[in-house]
């Protein structure tokens, strides 16, 4: 279905695309033709009455679209689409109900500043205001969980918006855009033609840094004993990940990476040491303890990775490189800020700064390592060790896979030990931690990334509030794996409750169908998993059946995810598997 | 430090603009004292004043996330030595028999105008900085008002120099600094 010239944005395609366009169209084909022009290959949307009129012109769009069961998930396909192809990810929902559910996926996609263009249907225009059926105020609903949002009150705005929402969605610092556009305006006729400019004087993204700030920047690192860098998503989205990887390797300096920020170099490239901050590793936040420099690159100091602020890298100078001025000084003053896009400031950074050489510290930071538990990960009990199962996840796919997870322990886990080795291929729900994000984001990155083996590893809680997408994946025949990590438990809820409630396991213990006749039930194919010898098989066997393959694996009820930051405390005050505990001398 | 600040800011005359900076502002919990709207001196660009108290890194943030908004154009944070502010205010006063020549009277001091007279009342308007109005209806409360409209502050920097508009950010020393 998808035509190989609508692939690409390339603009001579758009142009011819555009040209024989003074022709006469309906808001709706003038909808589906600007899409056309932006390059989008698929969306996924829901139709309902007030986007009939769109509907009727989507079979002669150029671009595939994916019916998903529930609008949510139409918007997390989307995110996933664009994280996983550095494009923009398009949803479709209708008036009312439909606009509404989008709307938690927006908020995620905002929060972790991923770029896609939702578009919703509205009531006629003579309806607004009157309470019509299937009629909400989208736009004022929206407004602080979007980029920007629009109201399209003619036909011949669609367009000129459309151009404009993709440009805001992708440049500066992307997030999410939403277009809602009454029925009226669809089915108006107007002359069509893409424009091929947009832009506003009042929206000027800081790409390029201030080179007086870089300098204090290359400074700061030249003069630095203990640095560490930290890399954040800003990384991934500006597409640096080569530029950091020279920048890093000039510097010498070991990097830390806050979740979204995995994968913005190797997790096995020498300099890496992992992740920071709740579930961060030992020698991670160790070494935030200790340094004296901490060039943050690309990540806005959410109070997951810091932990209690006051207590967050206490003897580091900060310099904070970021895109949004209003990110500098936000939660954690920065001593250098450097305003601008992260491939910008990298490349001026690589030449400002002096070869360095960190060996000794970055011996010190391997030396407070939790080797106690490190050790303890290679023993293989009966029951199916969640570690175990995320390493052979990680190894048999050699590291290529796309992984979406939903969120929750198997989340930790997964950001813990597949060593992820490229950003794009690394998808899971930061900011926002929303549920059921696992499976619709894995269909969004298999639509977006066809060539590439994708795995959604979600846990039981969440996989029950998306379940209803195995459908979808079945109907699109997807190539996706998914593992669940079934321990009948809203288990990281449950683990606070172990930890920090005295036990008191309050509505955690959650029930499931057969997972294995759901899936066939749906037409995918299920695998049970309850014994550690039969991780590597199944994972094997779900690898070359064609279509969905869901793989069960029941690991232990009460497995928790350690290290763990206790909720307002200090990354150093973290707690250690009781098992496991670091060395004496260590501590 | 904690005190009042007078942000200028210029947006483009778009419907919902207003609503998107009160949301952004009520969002971030930046508590509004006062703002107004109006035309400014460049077409298609609306000037809203809006004055805020918090401590001053809390309302740099609020001018940063301001700009956020696609609308926003510039946003200045007058310096309250530099800001010359009015406010306007039209009261209904109590005015009959004998205390009407002394309405009058006071009004002439603090250069207010009589709008309108009814046997009963006299509608005066008041213009000046929030310390002037404030005084002006302190006496004006003696007469009785019986009805009071006041338009909340706009704001305007001394001397000579219209602020530039151009691309912002915030570099080293901690303030705004035009970038080009």
């Amino acid at each position: 279905m998808v035509l190989a010239d609508s692939q690409t944005a390339d603009p001579q395609t758009t142009e011819i695309r555009a040209r024989p366009a003074l022709e006469i169209l309906s808001g709706a084909q003038i909808t589906c033709r600007s899409l056309d022009a932006e390059g989008v290959t698929t969306v996924f949307g829901y139709p309902g009455g007030a986007v009939i009129p769109l509907y009727d012109a989507i079979p002669d769009a150029a671009f595939d679209h994916v019916l998903v069961r529930f609008e949510q998930w139409a918007a997390l396909a989307a995110v996933g689409y664009a994280r996983a192809t550095g494009e923009v990810g398009v949803c479709i929902a209708t008036s009312g109900p439909g606009a509404t559910n989008l709307v938690t996926a927006l908020a995620d996609a905002h929060l972790d500043s991923v770029p896609i263009v939702a578009i919703t249907g509205q009531v006629n225009q003579m309806l607004i205001g009157r309470d019509g059926f299937q009629e909400v105020d989208i736009t004022g609903i929206t407004l602080p969980v979007t980029k920007h949002n629009y109201l399209v009150r003619r036909a011949e705005d669609i367009a000129p918006t459309i151009k404009e929402a993709f440009y805001l969605a992708k440049s500066g610092r992307p997030g999410p855009v939403l277009i809602d556009i009454p029925k009226d305006v669809f089915l108006a006729k107007t002359r069509f033609e893409y424009p091929n400019k947009t832009g506003r004087k009042s929206y000027q993204p800081n790409l390029t840094p201030n080179l007086r700030q870089v300098r204090l920047a290359a400074d700061a690192i030249d003069n630095a004993k203990k640095p560490l860098i930290m890399a954040g998503h800003g990384i991934v989205l500006s597409k640096a990940e080569e530029h950091f990887k020279r920048f890093a390797e000039r510097s010498g300096i070991p990097v830390i990476y806050t979740l979204l920020g995995l994968g913005a170099m190797d997790e096995h490239h020498a300099l890496s040491l992992g992740m920071m901050g709740m579930h961060g590793h030992r020698h991670v936040n160790r070494a935030l303890e200790e340094c004296d420099l901490l060039v943050n690159i690309g990540a806005r100091f959410d109070d997951r990775a810091t932990g209690k602020v006051a207590g967050f890298a206490t003897n580091a100078k900060i310099v904070h490189v970021d895109i949004d001025p209003a990110e500098i000084g936000k939660n954690i003053g920065a001593d250098v800020p450097v305003v601008g896009d992260a491939g910008e400031a990298l490349k001026l950074l690589i030449h400002e700064i002096e070869p360095g050489d960190h060996t000794g510290w970055m011996a010190w930071i391997q030396s407070e390592r939790n080797v106690a538990l490190e050790r303890a990960l290679d023993d293989v009990p009966e029951t199916p060790e969640p570690y175990a199962i995320i390493k052979a996840i990680s190894e048999i796919t050699e590291r290529e896979a796309i992984v979406t997870t939903d969120v929750g322990q198997h989340q930790m886990w997964s950001a813990q030990y597949l060593g992820i080795k490229y950003g794009t291929r690394w998808i899971t729900s930061g900011g926002l931690g929303t549920m059921g994000f696992g499976l619709p984001s894995a269909i969004g990155a298999k639509m977006g990334r066809p060539d590439l083996e994708v795995w959604a590893v979600i846990g039981d809680g969440g996989f029950q509030m998306s379940s209803c997408e195995l459908a979808t994946a079945v109907q699109e025949n997807l190539d996706i794996n998914i593992a669940i990590i079934n321990n009948g438990f809203l288990g990281m809820v449950r683990q606070w409750q172990d930890l920090f409630q005295n036990r008191n396991y309050s509505e955690v213990a959650i029930s499931a169908p057969d997972f294995v006749k759901l899936a066939e039930a749906y037409g995918a194919t299920g695998i049970r998993v309850t014994k550690s010898d039969e991780i590597v098989p199944a994972i094997q066997r779900a690898r070359s059946i064609k279509g969905p393959v869901l793989i069960d694996f029941v690991i232990d009820a009460e497995a928790n995810v350690y290290p763990i930051v206790p909720p307002g405390a200090s990354n150093s005050e973290m707690m250690h598997h009781p098992q496991w505990v670091p060395a004496e001398e260590d501590l | 430090m904690r005190q009042t600040h007078t942000l200028v800011v210029l947006v483009e005359d778009q419907p919902g603009v207003l609503n998107r900076v009160v949301s952004l502002m009520r969002r971030r919990h930046f508590n509004i004292d006062s703002i107004t709207v109006g035309h400014s001196e460049q077409p298609g660009l609306s000037r809203m004043t809006i004055i805020v108290t918090g401590e001053d890194a809390e309302v740099e943030q609020a001018g940063k996330q301001l700009y956020k908004l696609l609308e926003v154009v510039k946003v200045t944070d007058v310096p309250a030595a530099d800001a010359i502010t009015r406010e306007l205010v039209i009261v209904k006063v109590a005015a009959k028999g004998p205390s009407r020549a002394e309405v009058i009277q006071i009004a002439e001091i603090f250069s207010a105008r009589v709008l309108d007279a009814t046997p009963t009342t006299l509608m005066i308007q008041a213009t000046g900085s929030e310390d002037h109005i404030d005084s002006f209806l302190t006496m004006m409360r003696v007469f009785g008002i019986r009805e009071m409209a006041r338009s909340g502050k706009i704001a305007m920097s001394r001397g000579a120099a219209q602020s530039k508009q151009g691309r912002i950010d915030r570099i080293g020393d901690g303030s705004y600094a035009v970038a080009d």
